[in-house]
């Protein structure tokens, strides 16, 4: 293994079913380590995206393109491959622990199943590792909670258990899809503050997705913004957040209410983007955002923009002016 | 019929509830032994006037739901009064809890699942109307209710599977108001939709509150959202309520526990680039 390859380089990743395209020439490369947010409302591929990575797609889904991952291309990778390496140098964070951690069978026994699985260590010592790795969780009593089902620990002690199973064989690259939204607010924080120290300190690249811009802010470097299945803002996260080129990066960040932005009387109106994220089915032409885009011209209604610019990139025509945007506020 | 009903001139509550408790009866842990309580709900005190937003915070299992059950009149309370337009609910006789029916309205979570999907639109419109056995011109109404919330009339001829999150909240928001309800109680309306689309239905709350004089009873996690779009803020803990005030006063100086565990919790933006988000 090269230490200096990339944890993930995604080129020209497509995604479809023959009926739709939900992911179309997404290209993208997290480096050893790195963290990079992927952006995007319901539909623009974001999911689908990750679940490429894992090899995960539902039935009839194909991938295009090619997605190099510890010297192999996991586009071409058998499935037999696939799951000896799921768990062992990529791992996913789900969602919804609930419905994916298996209701019949111990947190524990789920834990130590990863480990035995890749690393061939003994029950004993699969056992003594998921203890500690709950231990790193901060879950309680790791000793008895191991015997717990799913249905009988609260909905953050799931979540971490997943991270635990998700981090067991020190993977090269975790992916995090939505991991908090099942999550109660007080609870949010807490979780993705134990992610983020046993990311740092296993050295695994991140690639978290969300909606939620402020998670992103918080733990990433990188983000990639994603509108109906293309990539259409990318680069640091400091500049994209604070000077986003595209239009759509912009009126997501503006209709995020924040308890900085409330007037005091209560009369302010929050921004939002007029109308609505297009049906994949039925895409515009051009830059599929035009119809919603305040700059829109004829050249965005018919050619489709690629991504430009060097550190910050924006596939835009006529990208956000940050001078005239800073001048107004 | 008239879309306002006029403002009581004193602002006084429309709906209100005092001293308010519930408690369930858990399952009996020894044969002969008396059934544990749970309680629920203690002497809560709660208001919502005319043209007011009114919003409930607190962790899940702090009783929020369980108070949205009492002011829609789901469940009677163990003590207390839930009372509407000065009247007890429950004692104060079968027509005025007719009246309580048709004029406290609820917007749930996720409108996918809230809104039939073997029904078109405008018969999920009509529904209120049917089961709370409302006479009068209903065309008309729909037809008002549907230009209120921004939607087509096209809208009606349509299924729920056709419309995207925000419309399909509209969609549901369109449905509470067609009894011409004077209370509206959303619980957690935005938490299902997407952040750009968001916005729109926070607005279109706010136009509601301000134009038809609507009590808004607001539930939600995410005290940003909250704060901008109620004007009074009732945070629960435990089945109490711990501390009322304005939204930023609430926000910026919190005292009650609870609601400094609130507010410690919200990510932004600002403090996620700066870089002590999870500090």
């Amino acid at each position: 293994m090269t230490g200096s390859a990339p944890a993930i380089e995604v080129k020209d990743l497509s995604v479809g079913n023959g009926v739709v395209t939900a992911v179309r020439g997404v290209s993208f490369t997290i480096p050893q380590g790195g963290r990079m947010g992927l952006v995007g409302e319901s539909g623009s591929g974001k999911s689908m995206t990750a679940l490429a990575l894992m090899g995960l797609l539902p039935m009839g889904w194909s991938t295009h393109g090619s997605v190099l991952h510890d010297g192999v291309d996991l586009v071409k990778q058998s499935d037999r491959a696939f799951s000896s390496r799921r768990g062992r140098t990529i791992s996913m964070v789900f969602q919804d622990p609930l419905s994916s951690l298996n209701p019949v069978r111990r947190v524990g026994e789920q834990i130590s199943w990863v480990i035995r699985r890749h690393t061939g260590a003994d029950k004993k010592a699969a056992e003594q590792q998921t203890i500690e790795l709950m231990t790193q969780m901060k879950l309680p009593r790791p000793e008895q909670l191991v015997r717990a089902y799913p249905h009988e620990i609260s909905g953050g002690q799931r979540q971490r258990i997943m991270i635990a199973m998700a981090l067991a064989c020190y993977p090269q690259l975790i992916i995090a899809d939505e991991p908090t939204t099942a999550l109660d607010v007080t609870v949010q924080k807490q979780v993705l503050r134990l992610l983020n120290g046993a990311v740092n300190e296993r050295g695994s690249a991140l690639l978290m997705i969300t909606h939620d811009l402020p998670i992103i802010a918080a733990m990433c470097d990188t983000v990639a913004v994603m509108y109906a299945g293309r990539i259409v803002e990318m680069g640091p996260v400091q500049e994209v957040f604070r000077n986003p080129r595209h239009h759509y990066t912009r009126g997501l960040l503006d209709s995020q209410p924040t308890m900085d932005n409330i007037a005091l009387d209560g009369s302010a109106r929050l921004v939002s983007i007029p109308g609505m994220v297009p049906p994949l089915h039925n895409l515009p032409t051009g830059c599929a955002f035009n119809p919603r885009c305040p700059a829109a011209t004829d050249k965005c209604r018919t050619v489709m923009p690629e991504l430009a610019g060097e550190g910050l990139q924006a596939a835009c025509w006529h990208p956000v002016d940050s001078a005239s945007e800073v001048a107004a506020q | 019929m008239t879309a306002v009903t006029p403002f009581p001139a004193d602002g006084r509550p429309l709906l209100e509830v005092r001293q308010l408790s519930q408690q369930y009866f858990l399952r009996r842990q020894k044969l002969f032994a008396p059934r544990p309580i749970l309680k629920v709900l203690q002497d809560i005190d709660f208001a919502v006037r005319p043209g007011e937003a009114v919003g409930l915070v607190g962790e899940s299992g702090s009783g929020k739901t369980t108070l949205t059950r009492m002011l829609t009149g789901v469940e009677k309370p163990h003590e207390g009064h839930v009372v509407f337009d000065g009247v007890d609910v429950w004692s104060g006789g079968e027509a005025h809890r007719r009246l309580f029916r048709r004029s406290v309205q609820v917007v749930l979570q996720n409108p996918r699942s809230s809104l039939d999907p073997r029904m078109r639109v405008g018969t999920s419109l009509l529904e209120p109307l049917r089961s709370l056995k409302i006479e009068g011109d209903h065309a008309a109404r729909v037809l008002e209710v549907l230009d209120q919330v921004g939607l087509q009339k096209s809208a009606l001829e349509r299924f729920p599977h056709e419309f995207s999150g925000g419309q399909l909240q509209r969609i549901a928001i369109a449905r509470a108001l067609m009894p011409n309800p004077r209370v509206l109680i959303a619980d957690e309306p935005v938490s299902a939709l997407d952040v750009s689309i968001q916005a729109q239905v926070l607005n279109l709350l706010k136009d509601l509150v301000r134009d038809l004089g609507l009590g808004l009873v607001f539930i939600a996690h995410d005290l940003s959202v909250v704060a901008y779009t109620t004007s009074k803020v009732y945070v629960m803990s435990s089945g109490k309520i711990v501390e009322v005030g304005k939204p930023l006063d609430l926000f910026r100086n919190p005292s009650a526990e609870a609601t400094q565990n609130l507010v410690g919790a919200v990510l932004s933006v600002e403090s996620g680039l700066a870089g002590n988000a999870l500090a």
